[in-house]
């Protein structure tokens, strides 16, 4: 093990810490913009995911997505069960750290791109159909197209697709499928015409805080080694998630309205998504460019959903799927090998032919991702029904679909009614409690 | 005996309860309420879907009186919660049949 470096492996560790720590962020993100009922629904969309994908990941995802080629599209089984993903470095991806380290790092990747998806259906997914959507979008979308840029021998890396920290791989692919969810699932009951107000902004504020945070694991721990390359990413990160907090809100304060604090935390998060391909390629300067146009450009998108009728619930296509596209055409722009000797120049640094790489590069992924989820979107329909009941819908997901509430905050313990714990696990003892029941309840034995 | 109820603006309440305080009230009841009149209610933007929200906030109090007394409860009610703009509020006079203490039992005017 002579080749791992200390310090590459620290950081890369806690940065994949820090990257899983952004899908617990992510749900509280979304779980405020919901209403108060669908709270827990929505927190358990992304909880979930962390479970499942991660167990996937290990069973047989990080082979498919990075094992040896086949075919220039997906990886083979060889690695399956991390079969051979030991303690040694593996000198194609990252060759100063344990193999395992790259290989957990990935996995939050892997765990929070579906979670992304789910803001798009928020409030009336059937939770069985959410988690065979979500298995199956992950293994075929996700892990061919993590595959098809990041894998060694993927084609559009082969092609000299650039993207970073994952601005095709996680964003833009989420975007897509998020736009095939708003479309297929339908719009939820009273869209358009009811007040669907978020229900705790606080609660999103905190999630941007967390997201933000992580997202230092995520694009600088995506240069796989403590250094100055990661040092640029984290600088670009802060700079272009501050620059969108600006233009954003400046953009919707102009516009006649007033400056919102959920503005204000959707356009870091807007900056945060477009600088992720990019954040190794680009100069501050640029990332600065990029952020202002991130808050700008994305503050238009999510007004899309109005115009066209779908309803992208949570705006994952108008802050993932736009700010992932334009963060990937930004650096066919901007990009300088004298930040990145592994990566290419864009147009201003005189090189024309990377902006249409990126462009082949991040079309091909959106249309894949969003034909195919629509497909398995399809499926999953004739299966199971993608969408809950009417009534469940009213009621609200926590109720309907996980039997709990987020907030009882009556004082009276107004969800308690009565305790049936002893009803639920053994018919013996229902029995029992009616009797106890019976004779407690005689108005002579009350004390 | 008459029940006094009032809809107020929140801000409002303070000012009510010592006022009514002052001239020997000594109980009532508050609770948060929401309702419209002529007051307008207001617009809420979230990432550019914009609401109006009709209802407005008031707090309802709610106070048993003499009969003696009604006058002059309303005319304090009124003198401490008047802003003289729209959205002031509403006072309403319930006779009231009965009132028990839970605790001793006492009816009417002694319970009070």
């Amino acid at each position: 093990m002579q080749n791992i470096n200390t310090g590459d492996t620290a950081f890369v560790l806690i940065s994949a810490a820090l990257v899983l720590f952004m899908t617990p962020g992510l749900a509280l993100f979304y779980g405020g913009m919901v209403r108060s009922k669908n709270v827990l629904g929505t927190i358990m969309h992304s909880f979930i995911i962390i479970g499942i994908i991660n167990v996937l990941w290990m069973l047989f995802g990080y082979s498919l997505a990075f094992g040896p080629d086949k075919f220039h599209l997906i990886g083979d089984l060889s690695w399956i069960g991390l079969r051979g993903v030991g303690m040694a470095p593996n000198t194609s991806y990252a060759p100063t750290i344990p193999h395992e380290a790259f290989m957990i790092f990935q996995a939050m990747f892997a765990i929070i791109t579906p979670a992304l998806i789910t803001g798009a259906f928020a409030e009336r997914m059937k939770f069985k159909s959410f988690l065979v959507f979500i298995i199956a979008w992950f293994v075929i979308v996700y892990i061919p197209v993590a595959h098809w840029v990041w894998g060694v021998g993927g084609w559009l890396r082969n092609l000299g697709v650039l993207d970073f920290a994952g601005g095709i791989v996680v964003h833009a692919s989420s975007g897509a499928a998020a736009l095939a969810a708003a479309i297929f699932v339908g719009k939820r009951k009273g869209f358009g015409t009811e007040p669907m107000i978020p229900h705790n902004i606080p609660l999103t504020i905190i999630g941007t805080g967390i997201l933000w945070f992580g997202w230092f694991g995520f694009n600088a721990g995506s240069a796989l080694a403590s250094g100055s390359l990661a040092a640029n990413a984290f600088v670009n990160t802060q700079v272009a998630a501050t620059a969108a907090i600006v233009s954003w809100t400046v953009v919707e304060w102009l516009r006649g309205g007033k400056p919102t604090t959920l503005g204000a935390a959707t356009g870091a998060i807007a900056g945060l998504a477009t600088i992720t391909p990019a954040a190794g390629y680009v100069s501050p300067a640029a990332a600065l460019l990029i952020g202002l146009a991130a808050g700008l450009v994305c503050y238009y998108a999510i007004s899309l959903k109005f115009k066209f009728g779908y309803d992208d619930s949570l705006d994952v296509v108008g802050v993932h799927g736009v700010g992932g596209i334009l963060g990937t055409l930004s650096v066919g722009l901007l990009a300088s090998t004298a930040i990145n000797s592994a990566g290419a120049n864009g147009l201003i640094h005189g090189n024309s032919s990377l902006i249409g790489i990126q462009a082949l590069g991040v079309f091909t992924v959106v249309v894949f991702s969003f034909i195919a989820s629509l497909v398995i979107f399809k499926v999953v329909d004739k299966l199971f029904g993608v969408r809950v009941g009417e009534e469940d819908e009213i009621t609200g997901l926590d109720l309907s679909q996980h039997s709990e509430i987020g907030y009882d905050l009556s004082g009276l313990g107004g969800s308690a009614g009565e305790f049936v714990t002893a009803n639920a696990f053994s018919t013996q003892s229902s029995e029992v409690l009616s009797v106890s029941d019976e004779t407690s309840l005689t108005p002579d034995n009350l004390p | 005996m008459k029940k006094i109820e009032a809809i107020i603006k929140p801000f409002k309440l303070d000012e009510v309860k010592d006022a009514l305080s002052s001239i020997g009230i000594n109980g009532l009841t508050v609770s948060e309420v929401q309702g419209f009149g002529r007051q307008k209610g207001h617009t809420e933007v979230y990432r550019g879907a914009e609401y109006t929200v009709d209802f407005v906030p008031k707090v309802k109090l709610e106070v048993l009186v003499d009969d003696n007394l009604v006058s002059q409860v309303v005319d304090t009610i009124m003198d401490a919660a008047q802003t003289g703009k729209i959205g002031d509020g509403k006072i309403f006079v319930f006779p009231v049949e009965d009132a028990i203490r839970i605790r001793t039992g006492e009816r009417g005017s002694d319970a009070m």
